[in-house]
């Protein structure tokens, strides 16, 4: 048993975004949702984080800062788009700056739709993202064993 | 007693044979200096090793020729000063030599023929510590200024190469501290105090260059000053109550000649306000430096001090000439240690440190229990030992560097490893627990509170400031930063070895300093209150688990657990190693700067006040002695 | 039979006191909850963050690190076991201080900015704590005559009646030490600061697991340096304990952070005033 999905911790990075859902991540945090309910913490830094949230749009700026912060998260981790910039480009999608969806850079795990996603949608999407992280954790620990 | 002579007088041939030899005969210097280092600290081992549970010796002789000779060289040391003083327009240096000779011209005349001292030298357990770290240390200081030495003159070319002259100096200085710690007679006692503060002014003047022989002269008024304290004392004390011996201060009419000393030994120690001679100090090579700081010239001073000691604690008004003595040392403690946050210059950090811990020193000679009295000599060896490695490493991280900033040394430990080492062992001997310093603050705090529970207060603020940058010292030093490529450390095989050996010592000191006690101090104590002071045996116990602890964690290094490696978090701005992007698509490279609080602990802000303050409580205490 | 005792204390405080610790953190993440109106973590949370942690992969930023977090775990634990063994208090107070001094260093050696100033701040942290600390311990001797733990528990009277001022000066310092708002100024329990995770920015999985179990070994210290003042009565002492937990509980929520300046300031002046303030009367009347 893991107990990743037991404390998931969260680093919530908004790229090029209306900050709609910028604005709905963190009224998860308000006490009408309390996500730390289930343990879950908005940590503010990679290095301590296991889900990965990203809010808006990739563009040329902010490409090489998505992929840093993914680098920087310590396995097993996931990666949550929320909204539809971070899902798909939005409705920004063809402007001349922007790229796409964050799956351009780095690997999604699960998508939120919604624009703005409302609170429940992200709050659904961080549960699933719970169980691919178990799956992530019980990956490794049977890569490690075949490794030994 | 010949080997005490033996002592005394061989620094002083050896330093003549190095005069005469010309300066370019490096190779043949280098063996002479190895040599008599080496003789020097082998004697001194030897003295311990002979008189170590002997209890207090005292030799006397017919010293009238030699009382003779130190008269004559202190006028021809006189005559030297006073004409380079006139040279340098410094009038009031000359002045005050001139009150000093006058003093003991005076005393010659008028008193030597009714009062002799007997019992010229003596030797006990507190000489015996003191011969150890002059023998020791000074010789490995030594060691290390050979090779410091041609590099400071290819760094310096425009520093007169005087090299021979400066082992003359050196070891001039080292024969003038045997001769301190081993006289008895305060006469001569004097003479090799005036001459270490001579040695100073020669050394500190060293690079002949302006800032260089201001600093000179600043630190030979205060000691002269200090100086004329002493033959005030001495006259007073043959005039009033035919003392001419250290120890033979009991009973006296007057503790005004006790006020004294105390105050020659405040000077000399560079305790508030005369604090400001020992940083100006700073301007001489590093192994001067070293030398002033760990083993000589100011340890006479607050040796001078802890032979005061017994004087403080029994004899009657003692008591109140030496909480004063205590304030002034807990006043500069304090003081000291604040202004040191505000430097980033190594070498003022480690003066202020000095002076801080000299200050520790002579707050517990001054209150003068059989406990402190413990603390303060072990606080003797230990800063002894952790101070001049750690001088000297400074000295050799400047010249590869070619800086001495501490915000030049960031990432010390990938630079030059051994060297970062090395400091930092010195820096956590400084002030961290199972090491020495920490163990003699631990019990100079115990006996604080038994004795004058006031004190504590500074001890307790003094301490917490010590903390703050030495941490931030060490912080910088274990930086793990990625090294120059074109970067490559030299480091001479004198300077590693010397430095190789502090190190071992700062660890070896804190590992047998139940022995140290139990064989140095004990006797000695003992001897003087009756009773003895003894770490508890449990705490030993820890202590000494402690320092094992630190020995085998390290070893986790050597582990090559299964750890994968990642860039510092830079908010996702990183681009190269240690480099991020910076606004309009620059890029800029990791620096870091330590805070030095100077808004609250500058010197602007500190300085005045600590002088007015202590030079009241100078006053206070020699007013009190009357 | 009687002198092995503290052996069995030792063992119980290395066995218990992560327990005691993290159930602390547990109820104090819970409390803190329900005053700003949410509901909470469960009770166990704080044993399944550490947990979680340990099972993540092993991350640094150079090789050096984690032999100093190794070390302040180590040295936290040896500064509890001095202070449950009934031994020396500045002894145990020395090495929770090389403790600290070993997380900072830590903290420095990964050249990181974040970390960097949270190690910076820790050190003013670290300066302005101490003085209050030493004479507070300065304090408890002078009253029992005896650095030992064990003695200045067995002090026939409440240590608090002597030590009042020097009580409040504690709970002050005791705000820093627990890390606590206004004075989290390095690094804070709460998800979000300025300097992004501070002093343990650079740490994860298993290192940051370390960091965690020590503060719940130093917490459990911190409190029994509390039940010291009222230890003559262990049931009072044992409510005064949770009350000064909960005070703490609410100033952290009262508060916003404070500049540093403000920290070692406001520190320095209690100690100055309480501490040393407390010192003098007993000096004089005591």
């Amino acid at each position: 048993m893991s107990y990743l999905p037991k404390s998931p911790w969260l680093v919530h990075y908004d790229a090029s975004s209306c900050n709609g859902c910028d604005i709905e991540v963190l009224a998860c945090l308000t006490p009408l949702y309390d996500v730390e309910r289930f343990g879950v913490l908005n940590i503010g830094n990679p290095k301590h984080a296991d889900i990965f949230v990203v809010t808006g749009s990739v563009n040329e700026q902010n490409r090489s800062v998505i992929e840093n912060i993914y680098k920087q998260m310590a396995e097993p981790s996931v990666v949550v788009a929320v909204g539809a910039c971070a899902s798909s480009g939005g409705i920004f999608r063809e402007c001349y700056n922007v790229q796409g969806g964050v799956d351009l850079v780095i690997p999604v795990d699960v998508y939120v739709p919604g624009c703005a996603a409302r609170p429940e949608a992200i709050i659904d999407g961080v549960v699933q993202a719970l169980d691919v992280l178990e799956q992530k954790h019980m990956d490794r620990k049977k890569g490690a064993v075949g490794s030994v | 007693m010949n080997i005490l002579l033996l002592l005394i007088m061989f620094p002083f041939v050896v330093a003549f044979v190095l005069l005469g030899l010309p300066t370019r005969q490096y190779a043949v210097r280098k063996y002479i200096v190895v040599a008599s280092a080496l003789i020097l600290s082998g004697v001194s081992i030897y003295l311990a090793a002979q008189y170590i549970s002997g209890g207090p010796q005292y030799f006397s002789f017919d010293a009238k020729g030699a009382d003779m000779a130190i008269l004559f060289a202190e006028m021809v040391f006189a005559g030297i000063i006073i004409r380079l003083s006139l040279k340098h327009k410094q009038y009031l240096t000359a002045l005050l030599m001139l009150i000093g000779v006058a003093l003991m011209l005076g005393y010659e005349i008028g008193l030597a023929e009714t009062v002799h001292a007997r019992e010229i030298l003596f030797v006990d357990n507190l000489s015996l510590i003191m011969a150890l770290i002059i023998g020791v240390i000074g010789c490995i200081i030594a060691l290390f200024a050979l090779g410091y030495m041609k590099d400071y003159h290819e760094h310096h070319p425009e520093v007169k190469d005087r090299t021979g002259f400066f082992f003359f100096i050196i070891f001039a200085f080292l024969g003038a501290m045997y001769g301190v710690v081993f006289a008895n007679s305060l006469i001569w006692l004097f003479g090799f105090w005036e001459i270490t503060t001579l040695c100073s002014f020669f050394l500190i003047g060293y690079s002949q260059k302006d800032d260089a022989t201001k600093n000179a002269f600043n630190a030979l008024k205060m000691n002269l000053l200090g100086g004329i304290g002493f033959a005030g004392a001495i006259i007073f004390l043959a005039y009033n109550d035919q003392v001419t011996q250290l120890n033979q201060l009991n009973g006296l009419s007057s503790l005004l000649p006790i006020g004294l000393l105390a105050f020659a030994g405040l000077t000399k120690a560079a305790q508030m306000p005369f604090s400001s001679w020992l940083l100006g100090a700073m301007v001489a090579p590093t192994p001067v430096s070293a030398l002033l700081h760990s083993s000589a010239m100011v340890k006479a001073g607050v040796y001078m001090i802890i032979r005061l000691s017994p004087v403080f604690a029994f004899e009657n008004g003692g008591a109140a000439v030496g909480v004063l003595v205590a304030l002034v040392g807990a006043v500069t403690f304090v003081m000291t240690s604040f202004m040191a946050i505000a430097q980033s210059d190594a070498k003022r950090v480690l003066a202020y440190s000095t002076i801080a811990n000299l200050g520790l020193i002579v707050v517990c000679a001054g209150v003068g229990t059989y406990q402190l009295y413990w603390a303060a000599i072990m606080l003797v060896i230990f800063h002894a030992i952790a101070k001049s490695l750690l001088f000297l490493s400074v000295g050799s991280v400047e010249h590869n560097l070619g800086e001495r900033s501490i915000e030049h040394m960031d990432g010390l430990i990938s630079i030059m490893p051994k060297v970062a080492v090395g400091m930092a062992i010195g820096i956590l001997g400084m002030f961290l627990a199972p090491f020495g310093m920490l163990i003699s603050k631990w019990a100079a705090l115990e006996g604080l509170v038994n004795a004058n529970a006031a004190l504590t207060i500074f001890v307790a603020f003094g301490g917490a400031a010590t903390l703050f940058f030495w941490g931030k010292w060490l912080g910088k030093i274990t930086m793990v930063k990625s090294a120059p490529t074109d970067f490559k450390a030299k480091v001479s095989r004198l300077e590693g070895i010397s430095l190789g050996s502090l190190a071992v010592m700062t660890v070896l000191v804190c590992l047998t300093f139940p022995l140290i006690s139990r064989y140095f101090l004990e006797p000695l104590i003992a001897d003087i209150y009756n009773q003895t002071y003894l770490l508890g045996q449990s705490n030993v116990a820890i202590l000494l688990l402690m320092m094992g602890l630190m020995l085998i964690l390290p070893l986790t290094l050597l582990r090559s657990g299964k750890r994968s490696y990642r860039e510092q978090y830079l908010a996702g701005a990183n681009t190269a190693k240690e480099q991020f992007h910076g606004s309009l698509g620059t890029t800029h490279s990791l620096t870091m700067r330590s805070f030095y609080l100077s808004n609250i602990f500058g010197e602007a802000k500190l300085f005045g006040i600590s002088v007015v303050i202590s030079i009241i409580l100078i006053v206070i205490m020699i007013g009190v002695g009357l | 039979m009687k002198e092995y005792i503290w052996i069995l204390f030792v063992v119980l405080y290395v066995v218990l006191a992560p327990f005691i610790g993290g159930l602390i953190t547990g109820i104090d993440r819970k409390i803190t909850a329900r005053m700003q109106g949410r509901y909470g973590p469960p009770l166990l949370q704080p044993f399944y963050d550490v947990f979680k942690l340990l099972q993540k992969e092993n991350m640094a930023v150079n090789k050096h690190q984690q032999f100093y977090v190794l070390s302040f775990l180590v040295f936290i634990i040896v500064a509890g076991s001095i202070f449950f063994a009934g031994g020396d208090l500045l002894l145990s107070i020395f090495a929770l201080t090389l403790a600290s001094i070993f997380l900072v260093i830590a903290a420095y050696s990964t050249f990181s900015p974040y970390a960097y100033i949270g190690a910076e701040r820790e050190l003013i942290q670290i300066m302005a704590y101490e003085p209050m600390v030493i004479l507070t311990i300065v304090g408890m001797y002078m009253v029992t005559k005896s650095f030992n733990v064990a003695d200045i528990a067995a002090y026939n009277g409440m240590l608090f009646l002597k030590l009042p001022a020097i009580f409040l000066g504690f709970l002050f310092i005791l705000t820093i030490k627990l890390r606590k708002s206004p004075f989290d100024i390095s690094m804070s329990h709460h998800a979000h600061q300025e300097i992004v995770r501070g002093l343990t920015t650079e740490f994860s999985g298993k290192e940051l697991a370390y960091i965690e179990i020590s503060h719940w070994y130093e917490n459990v210290m911190l409190l029994g340096l509390v039940f010291l003042f009222f230890a003559s009565n262990p049931i009072l002492a044992l409510l005064i304990v949770a009350a000064t937990y909960f005070l703490e509980i609410f100033i952290d929520n009262a508060n916003s952070r404070l500049k540093w300046q403000s920290v070692l300031i406001s520190a320095w002046v209690v100690a100055f005033v309480l501490g040393a303030g407390n010192i003098a009367v007993l000096a004089l009347w005591g």
